[in-house]
């Protein structure tokens, strides 16, 4: 049941409108129910070949030799791919916006730091033969020291996982292992409160679980270019991403996607495009490349797990004046997309209320893991169980009713966030007087009368000073921007290769990629902070 | 054996597209020539309903009935760029897209529209039906099909615009971390309502009541389906979900739907829902987005209603039978709170 309560906030808007506010049928609730809307698996293309992926049984471990001999003579084999045919085998997403060091490869070279990393892709008559032909594959592997608690990776002595990041945190400003914030003075609020709570909060991977698993048909077109249909949340990050792991002009590619069964998060990450497409230019045949079931739970990125660390001073009356924090975002091996969900947390500190001493470090941690990315509530799903927890705890400290002590904390219209920005638009204190009428939960009379307009600002909007106590370190060479633009057309770090103009008409079926030195860990794509290096 | 009931409740807020902004979506509209109109898009409908809401978004602008409109998405050919379908931002940043290029294709019909009725083009307005009349004169009319062709044919003007929408990238602080995240927040607050069995260690939901604030709810049915659904995100991922059952041991990983629990049609309870409409500045219309706050609450709210009910907190998500279980005995039996 849905109620629109039009009586709050009715003066700031205008509700005298058309087609906005109505309840109009989905554009695509015929085909959706009629089971003809088109999803990127329902192309079945002449020809079609398959891929499937070789996975590391060794969550980390060297990779002494792969031996593809036999498979390749595995009846139905097209092709097998191995990471020196990939033209930039060292990626990672955010280059797209300047953030971060490439840092994955699309198929594993000398080392594999998750337990299900691809290391050899096989393109195939079916599904079966690819299956088959990876059965044959023999690689020799010496197991490594693993890591996969966030807390012991930080430790002095723990294994590397991933080089590009060799103290096994993401770097921040250049120089940080972690995204700092800081308001106000926490230790001096902490030595005067009457109550202060510290707990730990913990949250594990979480699978998106989508209907439709990661997928996306490559085709080789007329005039040199490939048709893409992909399942991607991202139609141009998608692209873009495989534009400069396969070196070649962004209008190469024609992608073809927009009607998705379920994301959430998970189809971001671009992982079978750039192998599909490398099949489908290595053997001038539409190649399918699709997770299965297993593939999406395991070896599919997930919901990273976080560690929350929460410490609270309050006063008897149930002002709430310091929150600090530390968290770790478990990213797994690679970075993805936890670098930046780690600065959306800090953000989002110290959740919807007004809190004069706000304190943060959060780290983005790499462990012998499936890589971590994306899901409904990025950065900020886990703080808010931890941050809402312990709202819970210190009420019940107090013996406060838990709704009247967040509309006593709640933010308000001219509050000073701890971002430094002042709170608009707000109606925290709203949602919960509606909530309480709705679940008949008693709210005394001066909190139902309590407003997000009303008795903000003034010295809730001021700026508190910072602790003086503890010097800030040396810290000149640290960067205040964090990424730059959007990047479509990325440049070389090393060597002349200059980017092609826009395809020229190619015989067809199209050529593979012209042969190029390997690029893994020589020719480093090297984004960071704007910055080649 | 005792089943324990008991309320808990959690109030959130959740910022609005990509946290630093620097995340563009483009839109064009454009008019064929008896009046209906295109929405073209790289936008991705994940099954949350782009395609709806931008469509009604565009023939809102217009003018027009959203039958009119229909929007065609994702094609890397024909849509321009959109940063992708993630952060909250699709109803924000694509429909403000789509709303700036609708503004410029309703410039050119209402300019192609005076000249055929030979009046000022400030002095028209559309009626929501496909016709464009004379303010206060609606006899005076011409339909946006007429207008569309006289466009086409005979003054030869294009019916269609482009937009962009961009919340310029900003910096963030090393130091302080004083940043510019989001232009605009959605709230919410939720009061969940459960059953502990002592003896299993069980939850079962037995209600939820919850209030979310969210700009302008476009589509309500939308909203309503977002909402429903994303709480059953939140309690499937508060009671159920995780890949890693002994994270950090990462094993024992769960390979398909019958090692990966999640609940089911018998473990659904009613959900009753108010939508507060406090309009953003920057927002199409005032709208800021559903899409994904609305797992977020549910997680705490379940964990608190726990405690209120037996008196046990558990801060390690999922929330397994075996985790209360542990903790009830652990304490010496359930203590349950003052009723609520």
């Amino acid at each position: 049941m849905l109620e629109l309560r039009k009586d709050i906030f009715a003066d700031e808007r205008d509700d005298n409108l058309n087609e906005i506010g109505k309840g109009t049928q989905r554009q695509d609730m015929l085909g959706h129910v009629t089971g003809t809307s088109t999803y990127f698996n329902d192309h079945k293309l002449q020809g079609m070949l398959h891929l499937k992926v070789l996975r590391s049984p060794h969550a980390h471990a060297r990779i002494r030799r792969v031996d593809t001999v036999e498979a390749e003579r595995s009846p139905g084999v097209r092709r097998i791919i191995r990471g020196t045919d990939v033209p930039r085998n060292l990626n990672t997403l955010l280059s797209l916006i300047n953030f971060g060091k490439d840092d994955e490869p699309a198929l594993a070279v000398d080392k594999v730091r998750y337990k299900g990393e691809p290391v050899v892709a096989v393109v195939a008559d079916s599904h079966r033969e690819a299956f088959e032909a990876i059965a044959k594959i023999r690689v020799d592997y010496e197991p490594l020291p693993t890591v996969f608690d966030v807390e012991e990776a930080l430790k002095p002595g723990a294994p590397v996982v991933n080089e590009t990041y060799p103290k096994n945190t993401f770097t921040y400003h250049d120089i940080y292992d972690h995204q700092k914030l800081r308001f106000g003075d926490v230790e001096r609020a902490f030595a005067s409160a009457d109550h202060v709570l510290e707990q730990r909060y913990q949250m594990s991977p979480i699978e998106h679980a989508p209907t439709e698993t990661n997928g996306s048909i490559a085709a080789p077109d007329t005039n040199g270019r490939y048709v893409v249909y992909t399942s991607t949340q991202a139609l141009f990050f998608s692209l873009d991403t495989c534009a400069k792991i396969l070196d070649v002009p962004s209008n190469t590619f024609h992608f073809i996607g927009g009607t998705v069964g379920g994301g959430f998060g998970g189809k971001v990450d671009t992982l079978t495009e750039p192998l599909s497409i490398l099949g489908a230019m290595l053997t001038g045949r539409p190649v399918r490349y699709i997770f299965g079931r297993e593939e999406e739970m395991q070896f599919g990125p997930p919901r990273g797990a976080e560690r929350i660390y929460l410490k609270d001073a309050m006063m008897r009356d149930g002002r709430i004046v310091a929150r600090k924090v530390r968290a770790y975002f478990d990213s797994g091996a690679y970075t993805r997309l936890s670098s930046y969900a780690v600065v959306k947390c800090a953000a989002h500190l110290p959740g919807p209320y007004t809190i004069p001493n706000v304190y943060g470090d959060i780290y983005c941690v790499f462990t012998n893991r499936t890589p971590a990315t994306a899901m409904r509530g990025f950065g900020v799903t886990a703080m808010d169980f931890a941050i809402e927890c312990q709202m819970d705890k210190l009420a019940h400290l107090i013996a406060m009713d838990p709704m009247e002590f967040r509309i006593l904390n709640a933010y308000r219209d001219g509050d000073m966030k701890a971002h430094r920005r002042e709170a608009k638009n707000t109606a925290l204190i709203e949602c919960v007087q509606v909530a309480a009428e709705k679940s008949k939960w008693k709210l005394r009379e001066e909190f139902k009368r309590m407003s997000s307009l009303k008795d903000g600002g003034g010295e809730r909007a001021l700026i508190p000073l910072a602790a003086t106590s503890s010097p800030m370190p040396a810290l000149a060479r640290a960067t205040a921007q964090q990424r730059t633009a959007y990047d479509r057309a990325p440049q070389p770090a090393a060597g002349p290769a200059p980017l092609q103009p826009a395809a020229p008409p190619a015989p067809s079926p199209p050529p593979a990629p012209a042969p190029q030195p390997a690029s893994h860990g020589a020719v480093r794509f090297s984004s960071v902070f704007g910055r080649r290096r | 054996m005792t089943r324990h009931r008991g309320r808990g409740i959690a109030s959130i807020n959740y910022p609005i597209g990509m946290n630093l902004g620097g995340d563009p979506s483009q839109a064009l509209v454009h008019s064929n020539p008896s009046g209906k109109f295109t929405v073209s898009l790289s936008s991705i409908d994940l099954g949350q309903g782009m395609k709806s809401v931008t469509r009604q978004i565009c023939a809102e602008t217009l003018g027009v009935p959203v039958e009119d409109v229909y929007v065609d998405t994702a094609d890397s050919d024909t849509g321009p760029h959109c940063m992708g379908s993630f952060a909250s931002r699709g109803t924000h940043r694509v429909g403000n897209a789509v709303m700036a290029a609708a503004k410029e294709a309703r410039g050119v019909m209402m300019e192609a529209a005076a000249e055929e009725l030979e009046v000022n083009a400030a002095d028209l307005e559309t009626d929501g039906r496909g016709n464009i009349h004379v303010k206060g004169a609606p006899h005076r009319s011409i339909s946006t099909k007429d207008v569309a062709i006289a466009a086409q044919f005979k003054q030869g003007k294009t019916i269609s615009g482009r937009g962009i929408f961009l919340v310029p990238l900003s910096a963030v602080d090393p130091e302080t971390g004083e940043m510019s995240p989001a232009t605009c927040y959605a709230h919410a607050c939720l009061v969940a309502e459960v059953e502990v069995d002592d003896e299993t260690g069980e939850v079962a939901m037995v209600r939820m009541d919850s209030a979310y604030e969210l700009g302008r709810a476009l589509n309500p049915r939308l909203v309503e389906q977002q909402l429903v659904g994303g709480a059953w995100m939140g309690v499937s991922h508060t009671l159920f979900e995780t890949t890693e059952p002994y994270y950090p041991d990462p094993s024992h990983g769960p390979r398909d739907f019958v090692e990966y629990l999640m609940p089911g049609p018998g473990d659904i309870c009613p959900h009753d829902i108010a939508v507060l409409e406090r309009p953003a500045a920057d927002g199409p219309f005032g709208a800021k987005g559903p899409g994904e706050m609305c797992a977020n609450p549910v997680m705490p709210a379940v964990a608190n209603a726990i405690f209120n009910a037996v008196g046990v907190r558990v801060d390690e998500l999922p929330i397994t039978p075996e985790k209360v279980l542990r903790a009830i005995k652990g304490q010496g039996g359930a203590r349950p709170q003052a009723r609520r």
